[in-house]
């Protein structure tokens, strides 16, 4: 049995829930298992958000919060920089063997956080997504698709067609509503980008980009998560 | 709302096809109900409870209640469920924390009155400071009232166990309330695969003529000792009308046992029969329990789970019997004060071997690593410790 316990935190607005949604549901599109626990907080634009996921080939007992994640996701720099995160550092509770995904744009850790994830044998990626989702999506809105493709990309645990078949069950599906807030933004991105088709290929294209990045710099899961 | 059709008990809870579907745990009380052929539910709306309610809401919108309306509190809810009831017809009502607190007063008296309702509870905090996190102390409430307590791990045992509920309730030799727990928002707000029968199909409507004691006749017992009280006797004729009617009440509890063992596969789960430490868990927390067994048993070693689905009626015996070589019983639960731990120490002769815990609290998660230390202990294996908490 192969278990990814994920913890994601970014800020209001990226699509954190969102993004939360997708893995899941790509993990079922591919028959698979996914649990998933959003955590909102306040709701608005910057503040903390975070989003717990589960994924495994096996089905899934137990629910909550990811207090010891083996994955964790950071979506934007200030979770760590600002500390706009509910989980202070942001990498407490993060088990030996395990991955940490941030989006920056430089190097953001402390020689102090350095040598803890080292300590733990973690595989500590830095990568500037929101640059990736402005360069070919047109929107740093798409950062959440970068990092979703990021995660795939390095663990395979679905195909590009899983994760397609979920992005499009959000975007062009009618009964998904993660909140009130969201659906509202996703009118707004509507208009931004005309049609939802358009949308969809654009949020595909920042993903199949991330794959390559993977790949090119070699981002192989070498660490079995604990 | 399809057309449905009156199917057997045994037949609608052990043989009906069933179909899968993804639902949180607040759907799947409202898909029992649905299938139960209730008549009338009364609402009061509390967090994390209310999405329960606005779904059978929603059922009598449709057609499949015959009432339906939102009482004044919790004290208005839960004696009007008992009006009804003993006015003949099947009703459902739930609530949660506060809302349980504020109508135990009139909960607590409907065994007495041989009410058979059913009732949903969807944990939360009760306690002072305010939160509406699914902590559990609450279901220590209920233990001494004669209400048959079940407790559901996940959004199956929420629709199974609600489902049976309407059947034990009615039965003549039980006939007293059942109460299906289960944790709010890790149950209730999360989805789950849950096995359910078909909709076009539910239970036979109550009979009201079938029970042991008659529907709202003012001369006997029980509308006889509302309207002509005990207290109003000499203390003799009050302490024995009391002692006979409650253990009459208490004995109805325990002859439930049979339905359990025939609607939902006995009052206890046992994984790993033969394991030296086990997890002991009822609820939320036996998912957590289920889990650590498993990571457990991935590292090679010798643990299992007693998941515990009845609260009320307690299965002394087979806690007993499932308990009685286990050198360690460890007892994960969501509330500080332990009720469980509680009962399983008074039913076992052995209860040095009970560890009393990991608990959390004021509704937080139940990380299963908790759960893994205190394995850890029982078999006397040292963890470094490398995480950064």
């Amino acid at each position: 049995m192969k278990r990814y316990n994920i913890r994601i935190a970014g800020v209001g607005g990226q699509g954190v829930v969102t993004s939360a949604h997708i893995l899941g549901n790509a993990m079922s599109a591919a028959g698979k298992y996914a649990t998933l626990v959003p955590f909102f907080g306040s709701e608005k634009r910057m503040a903390p958000v975070e989003a717990y996921v589960r994924a495994s080939d096996q089905p899934i007992y137990e629910v909550g919060e990811v207090v010891y994640p083996n994955v964790i996701m950071i979506y934007h720099p200030q979770v760590i920089t600002h500390g706009k995160s509910y989980t202070m550092p942001f990498y407490s509770g993060l088990k030996e063997n395990g991955i940490v995904i941030i989006n920056t744009e430089v190097d953001i850790l402390s020689d102090e956080d350095k040598k803890v994830l080292e300590d733990l044998n973690t595989q500590v990626i830095m990568y500037n997504a929101t640059g990736l989702a402005l360069e070919i999506a047109g929107t740093e809105l798409a950062t959440n698709m970068a990092m979703l493709g990021f995660f795939f990309g390095i663990t395979k645990l679905v195909s590009f067609e899983h994760i397609e078949q979920a992005v499009r069950e959000r975007f062009l599906g009618n009964t998904f509503v993660a909140s009130g807030g969201t659906a509202s933004l996703d009118s707004a991105i509507e208009k931004k980008f005309k049609r939802k088709v358009e949308l969809l290929e654009k949020n595909m294209q920042v993903i199949k980009k991330a794959f390559e990045i993977v790949e090119k710099e070699g981002w192989t899961e070498e660490k079995q998560p604990a | 709302m399809p057309e449905q059709k009156v199917v057997d008990i045994d037949y609608l809870l052990l043989e009906a096809p069933r179909e899968r579907k993804f639902i949180t745990g607040a759907q799947a009380m409202a898909e029992a109900v649905k299938r139960a052929n209730v008549d009338m539910a009364i609402a009061y709306p509390i967090t994390p409870q209310s999405e329960v309610m606005h779904l059978v809401g929603d059922l009598y919108a449709q057609g499949y209640l015959k009432d339906y309306y939102r009482a004044e509190e919790e004290y208005g809810t839960m004696s009007a469920i008992a009006g009804a009831s003993r006015a003949g017809v099947r009703v459902f009502t739930a609530t949660s924390g506060p809302g349980l607190l504020r109508g135990i007063e009139a909960i607590a008296s409907w065994p007495g009155h041989r009410i058979p309702a059913v009732l949903g509870v969807l944990t939360r905090v009760v306690n002072a400071p305010l939160s509406i996190q699914p902590d559990n102390i609450e279901l220590a409430y209920l233990l001494h009232s004669g209400i048959i307590l079940l407790h559901a791990e996940n959004q199956q045992d929420v629709f199974d166990m609600t489902l049976a509920a309407f059947a034990i309730s009615e039965m003549v030799d039980v006939y007293i309330p059942v109460a299906v727990a289960t944790e709010g928002f890790f149950v209730t707000h999360a989805k789950g695969y849950v096995e359910m029968t078909p909709e076009d199909m539910k239970l036979p409507p109550r009979d009201p003529y079938k029970a042991p004691v008659p529907v709202t006749d003012c001369e006997v017992p029980p509308a006889r000792i509302q309207r002509d009280a005990p207290v109003q006797k000499s203390n003799f004729m009050s302490y024995l009308i009391h002692a006979v009617w409650q253990q009459e009440v208490w004995a109805s509890n325990m002859r439930a046992m049979k339905y359990i063992y025939k609607y939902l596969g006995g009052p206890i789960e046992v994984v790993n029969p033969d394991a030296d430490v086990f997890v002991v868990a009822s609820g939320c927390a036996a998912a957590q329990g289920r889990e650590a067994v498993r990571y457990a048993q991935q590292e090679g070693l010798n643990v299992g789970l007693v998941k515990i689905k009845s609260i009320r009626p307690f299965p002394v015996n087979e806690v007993r019997e499932a308990l009685k070589n286990a050198k360690a019983a460890i007892i994960p639960e969501h509330n500080i004060e332990g009720w469980l731990s509680k009962e399983v120490k008074a039913a076992i002769p052995n209860s040095g071997i009970v560890t009393d815990g990991p608990r959390v609290y004021g509704g937080m998660t139940l990380p299963v690593e908790l759960i893994m230390e205190e394995i850890y202990k029982a078999l006397g294996i040292k963890q470094e410790k490398k995480v950064v908490i």
